[in-house]
Parts: C-alpha cells; structure tokens; sequence
C-alpha cells in the first residue's frame, strides 16, 4: 500500500526502536514475503534431500551413483549456474540504475546461462535413462531424479519468470512494481543456486567420497 | 478423450451415495436459482467473489467452516450409527468399502477445511485489526489463498458423486495409498484436493507472517501486540515451515502413483516408513498450528471479561514460542510402535511430555486472570471454562501416551481417537466457537442470540463428554480405530452411548444455525452502535462495527499493552488528532476466483487421466496470471469526505448509544 511513507529517518533520529516504526515500506514488505516463500520452498527440497538421503543406498539391484554419475559434467553444469548468479547480481546492479540496455543485456546472458544447465541436465537424464537406470528402476534413482529434476524445473520456471520481467521491463518500464519483481526474481535465482550447491555437495561429491 | 472417466463413475448401485448427492445438487441448484432469482450474482460478485478485503476473507473462511462442519459431521454420526448397531452377528448398514472411504473424508475434512478454514478465517479478519493495519501484507494473494481452499473443498467433495473417495484412513499412508493396493481414484482425489488447497494455506501463511512482522501500527513493539497476535505468528510460521513438508511428502506419492516411481513403495527399494515419518514432521506441528490460536482466542476472551490484563503476558508469550518450536521436536510419537529402539522413543517421549509444561503455565495464566477479576458469563466465556476443564483432561490422556510402553499397548485403538477428539474439540472448536461468538458483533454489527449461544454450548460440551468419555473405556478394552464391525457384544451399550453424545452434538449444530437465523431476523434489537460491545481492550474494538475498507482512518499510535483500553482509560485532548488524508485501498481481484477455477479443472483431470484437460487447466492458471501481472491500476482511493462521513457517522452512532 502506498499509503506508507518511508519514515526511516525520521524515525531513526529520534532514537525509536525499529519494532515500533509502523508498518515497513512496500519494498520492504513484498521482499520480506519472497524471503517467506523462498525458506518454504527450500523447506520442501530439505524433504526431497532427507528423501535421497534415505534411499540413495537403495539400488534394488541396478546400478549405483558412483557407477552413474560423470565429475566432469557436473562440473559444466555447476560452472554455468554460478556464472549465472553473477549475471544475474548484474543485472540487478543495472536495474537499480535503471540501465535499460544492460538489464536486457545481462538478463539474456542469465537465461542463455540457465538454459545451457538445463540442457546438460536433459542429456545427463536422457543418458542415464537410455542405460536402462531411469527413475523407476529404484528407490536411489527415483529419489535422484525427483530432488535434481525439481531442482532443474525450479531453473526452468526461473528462466520463464526471467523473460516474462524482461517483457515487462519492455512494456511498463522501470516502475517500482516491476522493479520489486526483479527483486524477488533474483533473491529466487540466488536461492537456486545455493540449492544446487546442497545437491553438488550431497549428490554428486556424496557418491565418490 | 475422457481417461479413466466413464459412466460407471457415478455411483447408481450404492443407495447411500447417490441420495446425499441427489440431495446436495437439487440444494445447490436451489441456492444458485436463488441467487439468480433474486439478482444477487453482480453484488456477490463484487462484494464477496473479488474482494481483496481480509474482512470479507475471513468471513468466507468461516462460511466454508461452517459448511464443511455439516460434512465431516453428517460421517461422523454415520460412523457411530454403524457402530452403535455392528455388533457381534449384526452386519450394521454401511458396508466396509463405504464405511472406510467415510473415516477417511472425516478426518481429511474436519482438519484441513473445518479447523484450518475456520482458525485461518479468524485470523484473517482479526489480525489487522488487532495490529492496527489496513489490511494484510499481500491482499491479492489473500483471495488467491482463499480460493484455492474452496478449490480442494469442491473437488473434495465432487468425491461423493463421481469416483470414490480414499480409504486409507486420513493420512494415506503407503504402502496401502499406492497404486498396487489403491487402484481407484479415492487416492488421487485425496492428493490433488490437499495440494491445492495446501498451496492456498501455505500462501496465506506466508501472508499473514508478513503482516504480523511488517505491518504493526507505529508503536506496537512485539512486546505490546495482543496475545492472539502472538499466538497466530506462531502459528503461520509453523504453516510456513510445515506445509511445504506436506507438499513434497504429497509430490513423493503422487510420483509414485502417476510415473511408477519407488519411494513409499514395498518393492525397488522404497521405504513405507519414510511417508510416515514426513507426513508427521507436517502433522504434529499442524495440530499447533490449529490449537495456538484457540489459546490466543481464549486470552483475549478470559482478559475481556473479567475486565483484567491478561495475567504472566510475557510467559504466556514465551509459552507460546516455546510450544511453536517444541512442536517440531515430537513428530515420532505418532509411531513408537516403528521400532526405532528405546533410546529414540525415550527422546521422543520425554520431548513430549516437556511441551507440557508451557501448555500448563498457560493454564494457570488462564485461571489467573479470572481470579479476582468481575467475570461476566457470556457464552465466550462458557466457551472458554469449558475449555479448561476438557482440554486438561485431553492433555493427561496425550501426555500418557507419551510413554512409550504405555503407547506400545493404546496404540491405534478407541483410546486414541477420544484422546486426539479430547483436545480437537475441546481445543480448538470451542476456541473458534468461542471466537466466532466474540467477533462476531465486529463483523457484522449485531450480537448473536446469547441464550442460543449458551445451548449450543451445553449441547457440544455434554454430547462431546457422553460421545467420547466411552471411547476412552472402549480403548482399553481392546476396541481398534477404523473398525466397522466388533465381534464383542459387551461393547455395545458403550457403541450406544457414543451415538447418544454425537445426537446431542447435532443438536448444537443444528442450534448453531437457528442461533444464526433468529440473530439476523432481530439484528435491529441486537444493533451494537458503539464498535466496542464487550468493552474491549485491543485495538479492533476501537473502530466501528462492521469496520470501513481501510478499517482505520488515522493510524493508532500505541504506546502500551491493551492499547485501547488504556485509550479509553486516559482519553488525549480532543482536537489534537492530525487532520484526515486519502486513503488506497486494494481494487477488486477476480484472479484468486479464476485461479481456483483452473485448478479444480487441472486437479479434476490428473484425478482421471485426462491429461489434454489438464494442461487446459494449467495454461488457463498461467494466462490469467500473466494477465493480472500486467495490471497497474491496482488500488482505489477513498475520498477524504468519504472518510469523513463515515468517521462522523461513527461518532453520532456512539454518542446515541
């Protein structure tokens, strides 16, 4: 709502404590609430990597991690969607000067970026599910591809997300209810990226250490 | 085209079925007729469907409650009528199929669109006014959340009339809710109808976490908000950690029914265990995202009418929080019998038993504040006495089955089930009967029938003791949950008594709803002019009654506990009020509507395989949501005059009382 002016400092200088400042300003409360949903969402892969973690030894016979996964790859992926997080810090930097040409700029490296990840992602699951070790094969495989597949779709949704600001950015211009979008979409872009590196970590380092 | 819909979807041989569903059609189109008839469609429309107003949300959410209470209650009376009569050679009159798909939608309806649309509703309409706030943080996204609920609660119930529902007991637990021992639809029905509206909860979680956090009125430190205020961030930031533990517990079974996955399941390595053990890291904190905020209710009522602060405020609030994070530390003791050795179930039973020393220093808060105060008998109150005494009772009964060896032998039986209606009831409906009775002046700007509200009262409290005080006995005799027919006769008189206790309950109900009736035909005798019919202490009491759109025209500055109450106790020097401003208010939304919409279409054709339907459903979901991102004109404003008028309208209206 509008109707809240930002009172910071004149409340700060008469020493009030910040619990009593009044209702917080709209950019403060629409980035508190994507701060709200983003530790919701990573409530849900923390069950999706308690799942893995309960099953991933769970091969039923068929092949296991270390027999499946290749270093090299994942090495790709992970460089793409850490590369992407700094392109995606550019543009946040860029909107926050409101630099129509580098927004545009760095958003279409951010989602070239994601869309390599993704595609390496697909060959890897094409691959796997072409030996014969795809998601119902086992309770390992189906906890694998459920945790790194909804990873991948979160990436894929982000990417969709990232093309619709940019129309956006087009369409409506820099106002504050786009930028406050731009916001939340690179708090959720972050957020992925510290995602992948739990299922770097747990997944891929997990099944050679 | 259709999937796996055909005609023999309808249930034509089952008798029982298809009367409730001839019944409810002819009662819905009845209701819709009406509705036309009288030319109520454009109002509805405008002033219900769309609105953004959290006032206006929270009475849909008590609607949908009430409603759906007439549901979960309609099994419920059935299931002790079978009960009452299947004993030893007699076979009763629903037949196990039927009877099991009846437990189940009991228990799926009464917590997740009973008590958490009621609790929800409440909320919603009180929070920002007890904070001070024009409305919630994300009022669009509040209709969304609301809608999505009435999503699942219609496709919950489209169950009854084509396909079948789940009868797997409430929680679906694998490895009975998988495709190989549940080939039905039951299943699917249960799944998508909590996915969707567990989306809407989640959402309307995060929503009211942001406003309690975000929007206090200037003045209102943590240590100043009313206690209800507390208890509901307690609450929704249970919802917001818990739920998405449903949801990817609900993912995890659903990929195991649609693609052939194995996570729960007996073969390829899955783990049956494993559901259980999630489900319940979002089940036990569910039951105190449902109870907290019957304990706030019951605070600001015992401190309203017995004219006191409420007594130990700042223990009541670290009670509060330490239940909120102690409800995370307990989820195992809904299965000691897994066999996770004794040194977990010790942990887990001594964790427990520990969250029972908040609940009681809420007790005695409680009896604290009445102690010494002038109490006034109101039915709030009844509600709330009531409460006391039953709740304690029910608390004993979970705390003794926090032992395990104890649990090892009430495990699953008759005991169970009257301890966990012990504090569902006792807690949480007369918390929300008891809130509902309180705000209702607020809302509305009449006061319900008290006498009616009194026999309601006696109606639940009396029906609950005779409905399950037997089901205590009954379980240490051996009797099993989820039973539809017992070989003992000895059981029976008990079996007997039970229906006797639900027959009074249905009596409250049906009281419930003439209490309803006759308080709106004499709503002019029942007018409270002031705003303020209780004398109030929180700042929602301050305003008029129903509350404006912007419900406050100036800010409150608050400058201590009970803010209005010391406002009316020390009134400022008149005239020093800043001058009036306009207001935004939220435009009308038609998104949270179109989106429930497409989502009973999404939810309704993955139930039945028709998969180019659902990916209409899920493209409709994505247009009208990329339609609504490009909408700028957002807010309306509101007048300084209108302001104005309705202040003054206000103030001639007190002054007449």
């Amino acid at each position: 709502m509008n109707t809240i002016v930002d009172v910071e400092s004149a409340e700060m200088s008469a020493g009030v404590p910040l619990s009593e400042w009044g209702p917080a300003p709209a950019r403060v409360v629409s980035a508190f609430g994507f701060w709200l949903f983003l530790l919701s969402d990573i409530i849900v892969f923390s069950a999706l990597f308690a799942a893995y973690a309960v099953l991933s030894g769970q091969t039923n016979g068929g092949p296991s991690a270390i027999e499946l996964f290749d270093k090299r790859h994942v090495l790709y992926e992970t460089s793409c969607l850490l590369a992407s997080s700094f392109t995606c810090g550019m543009m946040m930097i860029a909107t926050d000067r409101r630099e129509v040409a580098l927004t545009y700029f760095s958003a279409l490296v951010t989602a070239a970026l994601g869309i390599a990840f993704l595609r390496m992602e697909f060959s890897e699951f094409a691959q796997m599910v072409h030996q014969g070790a795809g998601p119902t094969r086992s309770a390992f495989l189906s906890s694998f591809f459920t945790l790194v597949g909804m990873h991948g779709a979160h990436v894929t949704v982000g990417i969709a997300w990232l093309i619709v600001m940019m129309a956006q950015v087009g369409t409506l211009g820099f106002r504050p209810m786009v930028v406050r979008r731009i916001v939340s979409f690179s708090l959720f872009w972050h957020a992925l990226d510290i995602v992948w590196i739990g299922v770097f970590t747990v997944v891929y380092l997990g099944a050679f250490s | 085209m259709f999937g796996k819909l055909t005609l023999d979807a309808i249930p034509l041989n089952e008798p029982i079925p298809l009367a409730t569903v001839c019944f409810l059609i002819v009662g819905i189109v009845g209701i819709l007729s009406l509705v036309t008839w009288k030319g109520w469609w454009p109002y509805l429309w405008r002033e219900w469907i769309t609105s953004t107003d959290h006032k206006r949300i929270g009475v849909m959410y008590v609607i949908l409650a009430l409603v759906m209470l007439l549901r979960g209650f309609a099994d419920a009376i059935m299931m002790r009528a079978q009960l009452a009569l299947a004993a030893g050679h007699a076979a009763g009159y629903l037949p196990p199929a039927h009877y099991n798909q009846i437990f189940s939608a009991h228990g799926t309806i009464m917590i997740f669109f009973v008590a958490m649309a009621f609790v929800i509703g409440l909320m919603n309409f009180v929070l920002p006014l007890q904070l001070g706030a024009r409305d919630v943080a994300f009022p669009v996204l509040n209709s969304v959340g609301f809608w999505l609920t009435a999503a699942g609660v219609l496709l919950i119930n489209v169950s009854l009339g084509v396909g079948e529902f789940a009868r797997t007991g409430w929680l679906a637990y694998p490895p009975l809710s998988e495709l190989a021992y549940s080939p039905g639809v039951g299943v699917d029905y249960y799944l998508w109808s909590l996915q969707i509206s567990g989306l809407g909860t989640l959402l309307s979680g995060i929503n009211l976490t942001t406003t309690i956090l975000k929007l206090r009125a200037p003045g209102m430190s943590y240590g100043r908000m009313p206690v209800f205020c507390w208890t509901a961030l307690a609450s929704n930031l249970l919802i917001v950690a818990a739920f998405p533990i449903l949801t990817a517990t609900f993912s995890m079974l659903l990929l195991d029914r649609y693609l052939g996955f194995h996570f729960f399941t007996n073969d390829g390595g899955g783990n049956p265990m494993m559901y259980i053990n999630l489900i319940w890291g979002w089940g036990h904190p569910e039951v105190y995202i449902l109870i907290l905020p019957a304990f706030g209710v019951f605070s600001e009522v015992i401190s309203t009418f017995a004219g006191k602060p409420l007594f130990g405020y700042r223990s009541m609030v670290m009670a509060t929080m330490a239940i909120c994070v102690l409800s995370f530390m307990v989820w195992l003791h809904h299965f000691f019998t897994m066999g996770a050795g004794a040194n977990v179930n010790a942990f887990f039973g001594i964790a427990t038993m520990i969250i029972a020393v908040p609940t009681g220093v809420k007790v005695f808060n409680w009896l604290f504040t009445m102690y010494g105060g002038s109490i006034r008998f109101s039915a709030p109150v009844h509600w709330a006495i009531g409460f006391m005494i039953t709740f304690v009772i029910g608390g004993m009964t979970g705390v003794l089955m926090a032992i395990p060896p104890a649990d090892f032998v009430l495990h699953n039986s008759l005991f169970l089930i009257a301890h966990f209606h012990n504090v569902i009831i006792g807690g949480v409906l007369f918390g929300v009967m008891a809130g509902y009775t309180y705000w209702f002046p607020k809302a509305f700007g009449f006061k319900l029938h008290e006498g009616l509200g009194k026999a309601v009262f006696w109606c639940w409290f009396v029906g609950f003791y005779l409905a399950f005080m037997p089901l205590y006995a009954l379980g240490l005799m051996g009797a099993t949950r989820r039973m539809q027919h017992y070989a003992n006769p000895t059981w029976q008189p008990l079996m007997i008594v039970a229906l006797g206790g639900a027959v009074i309950i249905l009596f409250g109900i049906l009281l419930t709803i003439v209490q309803l009736v006759v308080s709106i035909r004499s709503r002019e005798r029942r007018r409270d002019l002031t705003g303020d019919p209780w004398n109030g202490r929180t700042l929602e009491w301050s305003i008029s009654s129903p509350p404006p759109v912007w419900n406050f025209a100036l800010l409150p500055t608050v400058s201590g506990p009970d803010a209005f109450w010391n406002a009316k106790r020390h009134p400022g020097t008149p005239g020093a009020a800043p001058p009036l401003v306009s207001l935004f208010v939220p435009k009308h939304s038609a998104l949270g509507f179109f989106l429930a919409f497409f989502s009973v279409i999404f939810g309704f054709s993955m139930i039945w395989h028709i998969w180019w339907l659902a990916i209409v459903g899920l493209l409709g979901a994505i247009t009208v949501s990329l339609r609504h991102a490009w909408q700028t004109e957002l807010e309306d404003t509101i007048s300084v005059a209108t302001i104005d008028d309705h202040e003054r309208f206000h103030h001639s209206q007190v002054a007449r009382a």
